[in-house]
């Protein structure tokens, strides 16, 4: 893409997203989104940050990690934590308040920011001296560090403790939401098309001919590790300040990893565009199966997990498999080396 | 001048087995150096060792003048001294044009940041990796199937795709592990003169690890023979085909 058009690209997609951002609140004419459909959608943004970030470590590089949850918890607490007690004071600097929707804005920059930042420090943190560790050692490491996280963040009063960040102020939107998983996908194809993504497929693919080929591979893990980190903590960031969705470290156990694992596994491990699909997919799944429950409640978290399994069966490497879809693909016209990444 | 590589005095323990006893080599730049000896000689331990596998328990190995007995393998690759493997290693999951590309990769000069942005420089040096890996390809013959699944090739073609891959990190020296191992002797003589070819036209020094005494005795200079990880013979050819000690060695004393 030239200069010129990415600049295009670039303007025409944030009019959309503020455009869409504007009938997401106010409507448009008689037109109002259903608030339990916003909901949905605006988690289904969320998920895709988190997926499409996992898949970077889980699904791209290879490695096992099943610590997400922690990552997301960082950078969730630290956003929530900079706009309760300094987004009034930033959104002041500015002649606003935190609740007005330029205010917001201004104040969720640096919010997400410092999240991003937190949690990317977190991820080096934890990177550096388990990377080193291979399959079932890294995922329990990972595991354990989400815990750690966890049960310290149930013990600071500051941020609500066990009852949750109940302080929050509710400052995301559609169109910080989506903001972020398009920047989450554009960054991590972007990697993936590059030397560096070949790198990371490379470890995955065989770690000591990797290192033959001149590869620093704990390097590249770390770097996975802490761009992955550092995305999931934007996602923290995000659904910590949604509306009616408070921070709780309940929430925010190893169910929650696990969750994003299936997500991108359901999607096709590997794939960027498995992950969004995985991501949507799994979202939308629950809640469309919620009229079962008023016939037998519970029910539809059994056929939730049927859905799965039966899915698993049938196609085990996911829905996308390592496919990208893209449009090209869809016109069924391959590049002619039949590069998979291009 | 100076050789290339220079081992002294190396020995490689695991606990109580020494794999390799006080070796030493000379190898000089532009050789095509040949390491042979008989199953469990310890030929593969000497070839991890020089690669960095392994750290070996006493002694040196210089390499174009940097100690590198204390470095990774993916430092002496970086310093010029590329690898295949004797159970080939290709990425699997990647074409062949991207196994290539894959290995230009320490060559890089873009940052990550050029990559996530998008900036000029990392979309001129990714056509230009692209470019100098079909290059690459076309020298082996492998142009043609640049976008097939590289473990989809078959034997022999997976065999030069290796050779192919190393040749893309630009090194000066090339370690060949058992390049024969797993073909027919009509396959041998070409690839004898592959590597010869490739010695010439890269301006290379080879070193090969080989079992195939054909192979070896057809292409090699200087001739290195191991057996219990100790030196029993070096020379030419043929003085190694007249030494009773290596004699012995490959078909066992009366």
């Amino acid at each position: 893409m030239s200069p010129a058009r990415k600049v295009v690209v670039i303007a025409a997609t944030l009019v959309a997203l503020i455009a869409l951002n504007y009938i997401f609140e106010y409507g448009f004419g008689d037109f109002y989104i259903n608030p339990y459909y916003a909901r949905i959608i605006n988690l289904i943004g969320i998920n895709i940050t988190l997926a499409v970030s996992l898949n970077l470590i889980n699904g791209m590089a290879g490695q096992f990690s099943i610590g997400h949850a922690g990552f997301m918890a960082v950078g969730g607490y630290t956003a929530t934590y900079l706009t309760v007690y300094h987004g009034k004071q930033i959104a002041e600097t500015f002649g606003r308040t935190v609740t007005d929707p330029v205010g917001s804005s201004i104040v969720m920059i640096p919010s997400l920011i410092a999240g991003a930042l937190a949690a990317a420090a977190a991820g080096l943190l934890v990177g550096i001296p388990s990377l080193r560790l291979k399959g079932d050692y890294l995922a329990i490491v990972t595991l354990g560090f989400s815990e750690i996280i966890r049960v310290i963040i149930l013990n600071i009063p500051a941020v609500g403790g066990a009852t949750g960040f109940t302080d929050a102020i509710p400052i995301t939107n559609f169109f910080w939401i989506f903001l972020m998983a398009i920047l989450t996908i554009v960054i991590t194809r972007n990697i993936a098309t590059s030397t560096f993504g070949r790198a990371l497929f490379a470890i995955r693919s065989d770690e000591i001919a990797a290192e033959a080929m001149g590869i620093d591979t704990t390097r590249y893990k770390v770097m996975a590790f802490v761009i992955s980190a550092a995305l999931a903590g934007v996602a923290g960031g995000l659904s910590g300040q949604l509306f009616a969705n408070p921070l709780n470290p309940q929430n925010l156990n190893f169910v929650r990893s696990i969750e994003v694992i299936v997500m991108i596994v359901l999607g096709g491990i590997g794939s960027i565009t498995g992950a969004v699909v995985g991501a949507t997919t799994l979202t939308i799944l629950p809640e469309a199966l919620r009229s079962f429950d008023q016939q037998f409640p519970g029910l539809r978290m059994v056929i939730y997990a049927l859905l799965l399994i039966l899915l698993m069966i049938f196609r085990p490497q996911g829905l996308m498999g390592r496919r990208e879809l893209n449009l090209r693909w869809l016109l069924r016209r391959q590049k002619k080396d039949g590069s998979v990444l291009a | 001048m100076t050789p290339l590589l220079e081992v002294r005095n190396v020995t490689m323990r695991f606990g109580g087995l020494a794999a390799v006893k006080n070796l030493n080599m000379q190898v000089a730049r532009g050789a095509l150096y040949g390491l042979i000896g008989p199953n469990g000689a310890g030929k593969t331990t000497v070839f991890n060792v020089l690669t960095g596998v392994y750290c070996p328990t006493e002694g040196e190995i210089s390499f174009d003048g940097v100690n590198v007995e204390r470095k990774k393998p993916y430092e002496i690759t970086k310093l010029g001294a590329a690898r295949t493997f004797q159970n080939i290693r290709l990425f699997a999951d990647m074409t062949v044009l991207e196994n290539v590309m894959t290995a230009h990769h320490l060559r890089a000069r873009q940052v990550l940041a050029d990559a996530v942005i998008g900036t000029g420089r990392h979309h001129a040096e990714e056509a230009e990796t692209r470019h100098r890996a079909l290059e690459l390809l076309k020298i082996f013959g492998l142009d043609r199937v640049a976008g097939e699944a590289a473990t989809a090739l078959p034997y022999g073609s997976q065999r030069r795709l290796e050779i192919a891959r190393a040749l893309a990190t630009e090194p000066k020296l090339l370690l060949l592990d058992e390049p024969a191992a797993g073909m027919n002797p009509q396959e041998s003589v070409e690839l004898m003169r592959l590597i010869r070819w490739i010695r010439d036209e890269f301006k290379l020094t080879i070193l090969l690890v080989e079992h195939n005494m054909k192979v070896v005795m057809g292409i090699c200079e200087v001739i290195q023979v191991i057996d219990y990880g100790e030196e029993i013979a070096i020379g030419t050819p043929a003085e190694i085909q007249a030494n009773p000690k290596v004699i012995e060695a490959y078909l066992g004393g009366g």
